[in-house]
């Protein structure tokens, strides 16, 4: 009875948090809802502006003179691949030796404790500060843009990625798994690497992807490292074409058939990384319920 | 703790085979089995000795690489802070023709564009991480999720195009009207929301920040809210809370250093954001109290005139611009961090 007075819907007290309470949760909605909205509309915005750009020849030329019709992207594509395959290349093997150093001797030392933390700061900290610190010491030095500063830079800000997931994969390995490994008189490096590795390889190669993810799309540590070059090159110690610089450039400028090779190209990254990021995923979740 | 249990087995182990070496001496065949045992054992030792070196300077090479950016910004940014003083930090005017630089329009526009993001971003991502883990059903729970992280894999530099080729024009044709109609015309905001409307600008930034962000905070936010003992939400449930009722008053209590810690995460992406601001932002070094006025982010600054820079004292000011954003991006991730560590010992204690 008393239960009967309280959910009446005469009450003032329940109407109102009846009210409080579907107000809520209807802007809970709203707000997913916007962020659906937006990924939809950048993507379809991609769709139709990039789409148009595709053709045969975006992969076949370079990029074109200032003025002049037509050209592609081949340049500015190998090079892309380039910059990502050697700075994947370069931050995997390192990435996950520091990640393996942070799970197995990461509760003792303090050591490690201020490594995890500067991992995690490294992992958000602004890419373009990365682009200044290569350019201070490598650039600079050089006295040249290069390939290999681009690879540098964007190593950088890949490896905290690998570090990251290594050591939160390797950290779910049970304990029992090493015990039974080390009663059998493994060496501890045997053990961190034969068994708590290979039992979370799938994680790890997750981290290697999704850090690949990441740097593919990476515009501003490469302004000034490997900047940009109109030419086909596969000259690591001269300055790169690559995909997002080229987008940059091509947006901002007055010719038409740049324009629309910077949506092309655009379209082409961030498809590449969505895929990336999806890939990863499906692995991750199919290997972990195996 | 793995340490302590091989270091004692291979303990027994030697003492095991040093007695077995004292009782059989006579036999020469058992000795040079212990032997090569022994020998075996001290080999482990020095591989595992070495392992743990070898992962050592690896993770090393991260600190390294930290002090390395605050070295080289350091040194970079030495001759401007030598000329202008700390005065640099409070000077608005940025005249690269007269080689006079002060970071205030910059450092104001960071904060402007980074402080609008989170205004909006923090109960659209509050929404989504509550949409996510409390009303969404479970077979919806990972597609819905994974779209949302999409979100933040969608280069930066894809929200600037998008932003200033699609959304300015909308923004300028159909929002910022309405905006200085209603808002406007308000006493002392109303400043805010005057002067052309061009599209681009300091809210627009704030605008496209927003949305990058979105995912992140959004991510933690659903992460710390899974953490809530379930028996705390049914005690609650059991009282006859409405749903918004136990999220309000039992969920955001308990997760509020987590939900904190994520929207500081966010604020520290969005201090550091570059492509996307750059597009959107107008790239005018003219401090204005108009939110609609172009302006610039220390990141796009940065990315317009570095490799343009000409006078020394140029490149060292956008040094020292670059050091004052590391500086103030490392204190806002590392309280997000701690924020976020406490609220993993709760996960612990629970």
């Amino acid at each position: 009875m008393i239960t009967d007075r309280i959910a009446d819907p005469l009450n003032p007290v329940y109407r109102r948090r009846l009210w409080v309470h579907r107000i809520g949760i209807t802007l809970s909605f709203a707000a997913m809802a916007v962020g659906l909205l937006f990924l939809l509309w950048i993507l379809a915005t991609l769709l139709i502006k990039g789409g148009g750009a595709l053709s045969i020849s975006m992969f076949t030329q370079t990029t074109p003179a200032p003025g002049s019709d037509g050209g592609g992207l081949s340049n500015a594509i190998v090079g892309s691949l380039m910059l990502v395959g050697l700075a994947t290349a370069i931050s995997t093997p390192i990435g996950i030796l520091a990640g393996i150093y942070l799970a197995e001797y990461g509760e003792q030392s303090w050591l490690a404790k201020v490594t995890r933390f500067v991992t995690d700061i490294m992992l958000s900290a602004p890419s373009i500060v990365i682009g200044l610190f290569i350019y201070a010491i490598y650039v600079a030095q050089a006295k040249h843009f290069s390939g290999w500063a681009g690879t540098f830079a964007i190593s950088l800000i890949a490896i905290p990625v690998v570090v990251r997931t290594t050591d939160n994969m390797l950290r779910l390995v049970p304990n029992s798994l090493l015990e039974a490994a080390f009663a059998l008189g493994a060496p501890r490096w045997k053990v961190a690497t034969m068994v708590r590795l290979r039992a979370v390889k799938a994680g790890v190669m997750t981290g290697a992807l999704l850090a690949l993810a990441r740097i593919s799309g990476e515009t501003a540590p490469l302004l000034f490292t490997a900047l940009n070059n109109q030419f086909f090159s596969t000259n690591m110690n001269a300055p790169l074409a690559n995909l997002p610089v080229v987008i940059y450039q091509f947006a901002m400028s007055p010719y038409d058939n740049w324009r629309s090779l910077a949506w092309g190209a655009a379209l082409l990254v961030t498809f590449s990384v969505l895929a990336l990021n999806i890939l990863s995923r499906a692995l991750f979740n199919q290997k972990i319920q195996n | 703790m793995f340490d302590q249990f091989v270091q004692t087995m291979s303990a027994n182990i030697s003492s095991i085979a040093m007695t077995s070496v004292d009782q059989d001496k006579k036999s020469d065949e058992v000795s040079i089995i212990d032997k090569a045992m022994l020998a075996a054992m001290r080999n482990q030792r020095a591989q595992d000795f070495l392992f743990h070196k070898v992962t050592l300077v690896f993770a090393l090479s991260v600190l390294l690489v930290l002090a390395g950016i605050i070295v080289s910004l350091a040194i970079g940014a030495w001759p401007a802070f030598k000329e202008f003083g700390l005065s640099f930090i409070t000077t608005v005017e940025w005249d690269p023709v007269n080689d006079k630089y002060g970071a205030l329009i910059a450092i104001v526009g960071t904060l402007a564009t980074s402080f609008i993001a989170l205004v909006i971003a923090f109960p659209l991502s509050f929404g989504i991480a509550l949409f996510l883990t409390e009303i969404c059903p479970v077979w919806l729970r990972r597609p819905l999720g994974t779209a949302v992280e999409l979100l933040a894999g969608v280069p930066s530099i894809i929200y600037g195009m998008w932003g200033l080729f699609v959304f300015a024009p909308l923004f300028a044709d159909y929002v910022q009207p309405v905006l200085a109609k209603t808002l406007g015309q308000l006493p002392v905001i109303g400043q805010l929301f005057k002067g052309p409307m061009m599209g681009i600008g300091i809210l627009t930034a704030g605008l496209i920040l927003s949305v990058m962000i979105i995912p992140f905070i959004a991510s933690v936010m659903r992460d710390v809210f899974e953490v809530v003992p379930t028996v705390l939400k049914e005690s609650a449930y059991g009282l006859g809370c409405t749903k918004w009722e136990v999220v309000r008053k039992v969920v955001l209590p308990y997760t509020k250093n987590g939900v904190v810690g994520g929207v500081m995460l966010g604020l520290g992406r969005a201090l550091g954001e570059t492509m996307a601001v750059t597009f959107v932002i107008g790239n005018s070094n003219h401090l204005s109290w108009s939110l609609f006025a172009a302006g610039n982010s220390i990141a796009s600054t940065l990315a317009n005139e570095f490799a343009e820079a000409e006078t020394p004292l140029h490149v060292s000011s956008l040094f020292a611009l670059a050091l004052i954003l590391f500086v103030i991006t490392f204190i806002v991730l590392s309280a997000a961090k701690l924020m976020l560590l406490q609220m993993s010992r709760k996960e612990g204690v629970k």
